[in-house]
């Protein structure tokens, strides 16, 4: 990773470009970042930093977390993250990561934590198809065959079943940064990111690019 | 949701005209040839105008050479040079969909608002 930001999901619009063509973006409040510990490959083996974003009163922080910001002499912050920075040379505790780390134009990708979805069954979760809802049909939206009989005399494992499905880790490649603002702390990225308006999410630079 | 409405603004224009459905109106686009850019000029009947805020469009109806032909724009959309209202309609349907099946002279008739 050769540069990250924490940021928050703001929701959906879209904008005009150059052409005149309309382009959906997703709007995210990207940082700033504060360093709160630099880790290093002699002190802990790899090289990244702990960064806090997101302002937050005293009082629904517990004492542990709280320790890590005194230590460091910084206002308390929401979210803690570790970015495993490949290059951290610029960067000191106390120093801010803004919006303008990625230019328009950059490839990046985002993570974030998918909408939860419930107990859903397998045509939403899976894709599958539906049985015939008539004409003296009785199989409707269930679960299919779950495999061969007497060999191998189980269900395979990852069989496709209902269950959860959404609020998992989930991460969008590829996305291109439409626009930066780093007086407002945002960036616009084309196209949709993963969870829901104010969830967390992490931009880094594509693998892709 | 306060910053997204302020991005939304931002690119909203200000200086429309106000036109609604029914009204016969001049829409300046600008079209790129190469690198050479010029302004070509639609005209038609508004037949709808839908959505809101930045996402709302409009759609002009004419008849070019006894085939209707229909282009809807982004009221907003930074293609458009400019809007010219020609003529005020006088209508009772929010869309105009029922001029499509109309033939001839009926096709673009609708009643001018006389002020």
């Amino acid at each position: 990773m050769k540069k990250a930001i924490v940021g928050r999901k703001l929701g959906m619009t879209q904008i005009f470009n150059e052409q005149g063509k309309v382009v959906p973006v997703t709007v995210i409040e990207a940082g700033p970042n504060v360093v709160i510990q630099k880790k290093t490959v002699e002190t802990d083996g790899y090289n990244a930093v702990k960064i806090g974003f997101g302002d937050i009163r005293e009082k629904l922080l517990t004492k542990p977390v709280k320790g890590q910001f005194e230590k460091a002499n910084l206002k308390l912050k929401r979210f803690i993250k570790e970015l495993r920075l490949e290059d951290i040379s610029g960067l000191e505790v106390g120093s801010e990561i803004k919006a303008d780390v990625f230019q328009v134009g950059d490839k990046v990708d985002v993570t974030g934590t998918s909408k939860g979805k419930g107990y859903q069954g397998v045509i939403k979760r899976w894709n599958a198809n539906r049985g015939p809802m008539s004409h003296g049909s009785k199989y409707h939206r269930s679960v299919g065959s779950m495999g061969a009989s007497s060999f191998p005399s189980r269900t395979f494992k990852n069989k496709h079943m209902p269950g959860h499905m959404g609020n998992v880790k989930s991460t969008i490649l590829n996305l291109e940064v439409v626009r930066v603002d780093a007086e407002r702390n945002l960036i616009l990225i084309k196209g949709a990111v993963p969870g829901p308006k104010k969830g967390l999410v992490i931009i880094r630079d594509s693998v892709k690019a | 949701m306060d910053i997204i409405r302020a991005i939304e603004a931002e690119q909203m224009k200000k200086d429309l005209p106000s036109f609604r459905v029914g009204d016969t109106v001049k829409v300046h686009v600008k079209v790129k040839e190469g690198n050479r850019e010029r302004i070509q000029i639609f005209e038609g009947l508004v037949i709808k105008r839908q959505n809101g805020g930045l996402r709302e469009t409009f759609t002009v109806r004419r008849i070019a050479y006894g085939v209707g032909v229909e282009r809807t724009f982004p009221v907003h959309s930074p293609m458009i040079d400019k809007i010219e209202v020609t003529r005020r309609g006088k209508v009772r349907r929010a869309k105009l969909y029922y001029l499509r099946k109309k033939v001839g002279k009926s096709a673009t008739r609708v009643k001018e608002i006389i002020e």
